[in-house]
């Protein structure tokens, strides 16, 4: 059971405190973010001990979201409950960040004053909540039709073949009526996180994929959903579907109230969504792709006879010619006491600087094309560079985003509410695949 | 605060919200009252606001209501004549027509943590446990707990005790589940709910109607439950199959500790159990959430300590993600040294030699410190790596191989060759104490085979004014006085030099005695000298190790599912210490016995709990003991017939340890009165015990003892059976005198 819950900022400002049974002054608070920054490392310990007491804590949009307990509780039922309780703060706020927490106090007092009670969890779904809570989000972001500066990042698949606006999903649920024109929205995205380790000889050492697709509901009341998945989909190793390129997953779990009836044979999955996000389906595929990396790497490092270090990368972009990657960042580890860097790219809005203090090369390219490749030269000023320095040219990382793209394949054939909604105006499918770490050998 | 001072932004609320204007105007009321909790969340005290807040709340605006209950519920103990007045007005929105405003009062009202609440709320409580509305029934069931625990030493209400165990099947699923909670809370002295065979059925059934966090927590309660037979033990688990592969990691965790526990007697069910666990738990691990993934880390390295194999195949989901925090990074290390096998050990190698370059120092020193662990096994392919990190010349790195080495070395003398090569080898100056402590260590016992040593050695004597660690100083004298042993031509002069300075100069006491120690010693002969110092050259006991040996599923099914195993370092490291304190007697009269004063560890009662009863547990300090013992009172009390205190206190220690009962302390034999403290862990209990012989133990006096037993919580099969162990290990240690 949780004995208080509370949100502080990186800082250490109380945004939300909430105590549930009375155990624990508020002087816990400070107890635990003493303890907290008193750690080193990029983020102390989920679970922190103090006087018999434990600190359970999550970190998202820049905030600590803690519970705290008297008793030895699941750690996976407060981690769940907390991230439920960030998830349903974004759902009702628009967006998770320390400006939403604290424009919208009382309404996450409200979530949480309905959700636990006595330290006991009572609901969490968004279908009981809405009966209950009753403050209007103030969202920090006004709704804009003509924010339209990433278009790029969605796919719009849909009959209507229509753009939306990136902020499109990221308002409130319960938004004023008639405020804005696409409250009855509907988005259904497939998310995929690659992580994959690429050998020095270009051999994949190890790709899984966690992927998920998730529901966003604006509609007050959603009748029945039903979305076809590829009717090819084959789960499992040993079962195949189809001729020719098969979908393949190895496992995947759905949502409790997802119906199955259909999946077997026609592979489509019947849902009711209630107002907001939740993941009907979460998939994971491990060593196996259909398609190669998108990304090759072809480095050529060498010392020339001071103390230079030159490095030649050569990325490749294996995606199909339409799509691209964006955002994309490549680390290169390099020696320490690395002093300089004088570097020649490709085009100039890709940059690259030395950070000494991570004694890594960071090059950033925004918008990387696919079946193009890129290159770039890095000349390193190392004094006393050795042959043993060149040992700590370590892995190289990247991290991108690949929009209208699945490495799985998986698509979305259709989706239906059945009956059709009156007044329904907008459905939207979206493609995105992320990096979760993308790690090649030099 | 921003800009006003607390007390002026309290009186410039105080003044607005009695403002006759801002009261008629709906929204600026509100927002004024929102100024009042937003102070409050901040830390600034406005219960000086009370008044105004209690007329706020005399309103239809349900957001103004919400708003003005979580106020008082915050202030009603710091002004309870005050909050009296707001009792009116909830009680009557308690009879309010609509079930929200009712189910929102009620809980409230129960809420206000202040003595003399529970006249009011009695009554509002049992008209709400019969309402027709579920909503305001799960409030009250709850509110019948918040009522015990406002008053928790009055008499446990029979009437209220029946009235929740009947509504344990209402319709609406959360009743249920808070009716389960409510009682554990009511009858937490009596040993919690009860789960009987007619009510695990019944929880058993609606199982599927209940959601997530309810049927979690269920699941929890169920495991107190012991199936009669076989047949119901197999129904139960196959009935509960499929929630094993939820994909609610919280459901899943718990239905597998489920199994775990009623299967504790069937080895094959709980490694089946495990084995579909698998593919959920692995998901965890790569769950988008890190604390998740770090929870589901923290839990396979539990399931691997019984089988290591299971993960095996999976090893390449333990590789560490490039933005990964050092904290799971950590954990994927530690699982993956745990799972290497013949097959895979190649790329796990690989994989780790890239985590040894990162910028992170102690991030490469655990990479570094995981390969030498897989050294054990491996040494031929480890040594590799470990020797081409050298050549890096990072003082960080440096240290962290010197001590993989030392290890190595001692557990595995066949890689000596090579790591004496690779020392030799090495240039680099060490700084830290650790890796001079092991580069010393290891001249001092491999010197004959470095021939380099005596230099070495040599410029850290000339560099001893400059060293600050007494540690390293004493590691030298060692060093210096072994490879003095071995090679005495080059070290004698040096070893001079390092005695006169360690003896003249030095201001540390414990060096200076080792020094004059080595002294007096070298002054006896070389023979003696060598006899002293030159021990076995590495653990003689120890082979080529071929992973640890696998435990037994129920050694930690209890501990599955808990925060334990995800803060499982921070109570073990204070734990280890503890034992060596307790480890040492303390002697005589009883304010000795339980002074010492060490920070207590974190005791989880329900660790390491076993079918047979008794289990070490987490070391208890002396503090605690003694803090335990002075609230509890004595549960069961027998003599035991015994001859006297054993010939040595460390038989019975020793003894007592084998049936897992630790001593904490006993007085020197022959004292009279003696006493011996004693406890052990049961069944998520904590035994405490003393023994006391006041009696002269004449000769062979068939002297009796005294022993009292205190329990917490309280379980009676396990004091009895406590009592019986007890009372066997001392009549054995009876019989082996005579």
């Amino acid at each position: 059971m949780i004995s208080q819950v509370f949100i502080l900022t990186s800082k250490g400002d109380h945004l939300i405190y909430k105590d549930f049974r009375g155990e624990a002054g508020v002087d816990a608070i400070s107890a635990f973010y003493e303890s907290v920054t008193a750690l080193s490392g990029d983020q102390p310990p989920v679970v922190m001990a103090h006087k018999g007491m434990h600190f359970i804590h999550v970190r998202q949009g820049g905030l600590y979201w803690v519970a705290s307990t008297k008793t030895n509780a699941s750690p996976f039922t407060i981690i769940e409950f907390l991230n439920r309780l960030t998830a349903l703060t974004k759902d009702y706020c628009g967006t998770l960040s320390e400006k939403s927490v604290r424009a919208n106090f009382a309404l996450i007092y409200e979530l949480l004053d309905e959700m636990v009670d006595y330290g006991y969890i009572q609901t969490t779904s968004t279908d009981i909540l809405k009966n209950f809570i009753q403050t209007e989000a103030e969202s920090s972001k006004p709704f804009s039709l003509f924010d339209l500066s990433n278009v790029g990042l969605f796919g719009a698949e849909t009959q209507q073949s229509k753009v939306a606006p990136s902020t499109a999903a990221t308002r409130p649920i319960m938004s004023n009526r008639g405020e804005q024109g696409g409250k009855n929205e509907i988005f259904v995205d497939v998310i995929e996180r690659l992580a994959m380790v690429i050998g020095s000889n270009g051999i994949v050492m190890k790709a899984d994929i966690e992927g998920e697709i998730r529901v966003k509901c604006y509609l007050p009341n959603c009748s029945e959903m039903r979305i076809g998945l590829n009717e090819e989909l084959s789960i499992g190793k040993s079962q195949l579907r189809g001729y020719g390129s098969a979908v393949r997953v190895d496992e995947c779990s759905f949502h409790q109230a997802v119906k199955l009836d259909e999946f077997d044979s026609y592979r489509i999955i019947k849902v009711c969504p209630s107002q907001g996000e939740q993941t009907v389906m979460q998939y994971q595929v491990c060593d196996d792709l259909p398609c190669g990396p998108p990304f090759r790497l072809f480095p050529s490092i060498e010392r020339d006879s001071g103390n230079r270090l030159l490095m030649y990368l050569k990325l490749r972009c294996d995606l199909p010619p339409k799509s691209a990657a964006i955002n994309v960042s490549i680390t290169v580890p390099v020696p320490k006491g690395s002093v300089s860097l004088s570097q020649e790219l490709s085009s100039p809005d890709q940059r690259a600087e030395l950070q000494p203090k991570n004694k890594a090369v960071l090059w950033e390219i925004p918008r990387f094309p696919g079946g193009s490749q890129l290159s770039a030269l890095f000349k390193l000023e190392v004094p006393g560079l050795s042959s043993a320095s060149l040992l700590e040219v370590g892995p190289v990382g990247m991290c991108f985003e690949l929009p209208k793209h699945t490495c799985t394949g998986l698509q979305i054939r259709f989706f239906r509410l059945t009956p059709t909604q009156p007044g329904l105006s907008q459905r939207w499918v979206r493609y995105v695949t992320h990096s979760d770490s993308y790690t090649i050998r030099v | 605060m921003p800009y006003l001072s607390s007390e002026e932004t309290v009186k410039e609320l105080k003044r607005a919200l009695s403002n006759p204007n801002i009261q008629s105007d709906r929204l600026r009321y509100r927002n004024y009252i929102l100024r009042v909790i937003r102070s409050m969340t901040q830390g600034l005290d406005v219960s000086a606001l009370f008044m105004d807040m209690v007329k706020a709340s005399a309103t239809v605006d349900i957001v103004q209501k919400k708003l003005v209950y979580l106020y008082m519920c915050t202030y009603a103990s710091l002004k309870p004549d005050l909050a009296l007045l707001a009792i009116n007005t909830l009680r009557k929105d308690c009879a309010d027509p609509n079930p929200m405003v009712r189910g929102l009062a009620l809980r409230n009202m129960c809420n206000f943590r202040m003595p003399g609440m529970t006249e009011y709320i009695h009554q509002p409580i049992l008209m709400g446990l019969k309402d027709k509305a579920s909503y305001v029934r799960r409030v009250a069931v709850l509110g019948c707990a918040k009522m015990h625990s406002l008053q928790p030493t009055a008499e446990i209400d029979a009437a209220i005790v029946n009235e929740l165990y009947g509504l344990l099947r209402d319709p609406d699923p959360v009743v249920m589940v808070n009716c389960l909670r409510a009682l554990e809370e009511i009858l937490r002295h009596e040993g919690g709910v009860v789960i009987n065979k007619p009510i695990a059925h019944h929880l058993l059934n609606r199982l599927k109607e209940l959601d997530s966090w309810a049927q979690s927590e269920v699941l929890t309660f169920l495991l107190r439950y012991k199936p009669r037979s076989e047949d119901e033990l197999f129904d139960i688990l196959s009935l509960l199959d499929a929630l094993l592969h939820s994909s609610h990691a919280p459901v899943m965790a718990a239905t597998l500790r489920l199994f775990l526990q009623l299967a504790a007697a069937h080895p094959a069910v709980q490694v089946d159990a495990l084995e579909q666990a698998r593919g959920p738990l692995l998901a965890t691990c790569g769950s988008q959430s890190r604390e998740m993934r770090f929870a589901g880390l923290c839990h396979v390295q539990q399931v691997l300590r019984s089988q290591p194999a299971q993960f095996g195949v999976h090893f390449k989901r333990f590789f560490c993600g490039y933005s990964e925090p050092a904290y799971i990074k950590f954990r994927k290390m530690e699982i993956l040294v745990e799972l290497v096998n013949d097959e895979n050990v190649g790329l796990v190698l690989e994989e780790l030699k890239g985590y040894c370059t990162d910028v992170s120092p102690d991030l490469a020193q655990a990479a570094i410190a995981a390969i030498g662990r897989i050294g054990r096994t491996y040494s031929e392919k480890c040594l590799d790596i470990l020797t081409g990190l050298l050549g890096l010349k990072q003082e960080h790195i440096t240290s962290a191989v010197m001590q993989s080495f030392r290890d190595l070395v001692w557990l595995c003398p066949q890689s000596t060759a090579a790591v004496c090569q690779a020392v030799e080898a090495c240039e680099e100056s060490l700084q830290d104490t650790e890796g001079k402590q092991a580069l010393l260590w290891l001249l001092g016992m491999h010197g004959d085979q470095i021939s380099s040593a005596p230099y070495m050695l040599e410029s850290h004597i000339d560099g001893l004014k400059t060293e600050m660690s007494s540690v390293v100083k004493l590691e030298l004298l060692t060093a210096t006085v072994r490879l003095f042993l071995q090679r005495p031509a080059e070290m004698q002069d040096m070893l001079g030099r390092l005695l006169h300075y360690c003896i003249e100069e030095e201001n540390d006491m414990n060096v200076r005695d080792r020094a004059l120690f080595c002294y007096r010693l070298l002054g006896c002969g070389v023979e003696e000298t060598r006899r002293v110092f030159q021990g076995p050259k590495s653990d003689p006991c120890m082979g080529v190790l071929t992973g640890r040996p696998q435990e037994p599923v129920n050694n930690w099914a209890s501990w599955f599912n808990t925060l334990g195993p995800l803060c499982g370092d921070d109570v073990a490291l204070p734990a280890s210490c503890d034992t060596a304190a307790s480890a040492q007697p303390a002697q005589s009269s009883q304010g000795d016995v339980l002074a010492g004063a060490v920070e207590e560890p974190l005791s989880i009662p329900e660790m390491g709990h076993q079918p047979l009863g008794l289990s070490l547990g987490p070391p208890l300090s002396h503090e605690a003991f003694e803090r335990h013992w002075l609230e509890l009172d004595v549960t069961h009390r027998e003599p035991i017939s015994f001859q006297g205190p054993p010939s040595s206190p460390e038989t019975l220690q020793a003894a007592l340890q084998l049936v897992k009962i630790q001593t904490l302390a006993f007085s020197r034999e022959n004292v009279t009165p003696w006493k011996a403290y004693l406890y052990s862990h049961g069944s998520g209990t904590l035994i405490l015990a003393e023994l006391l012989q006041d009696g002269p133990a004449e000769g062979d006096g068939s002297g009796s003892l005294a022993v009292s037993l205190k329990q917490v919580p309280k379980n009676d099969t396990v004091i009895q059976e406590f009592a019986s162990v007890l009372r066997t290990v001392l009549q054995t240690l009876t019989e082996d005198v005579s």
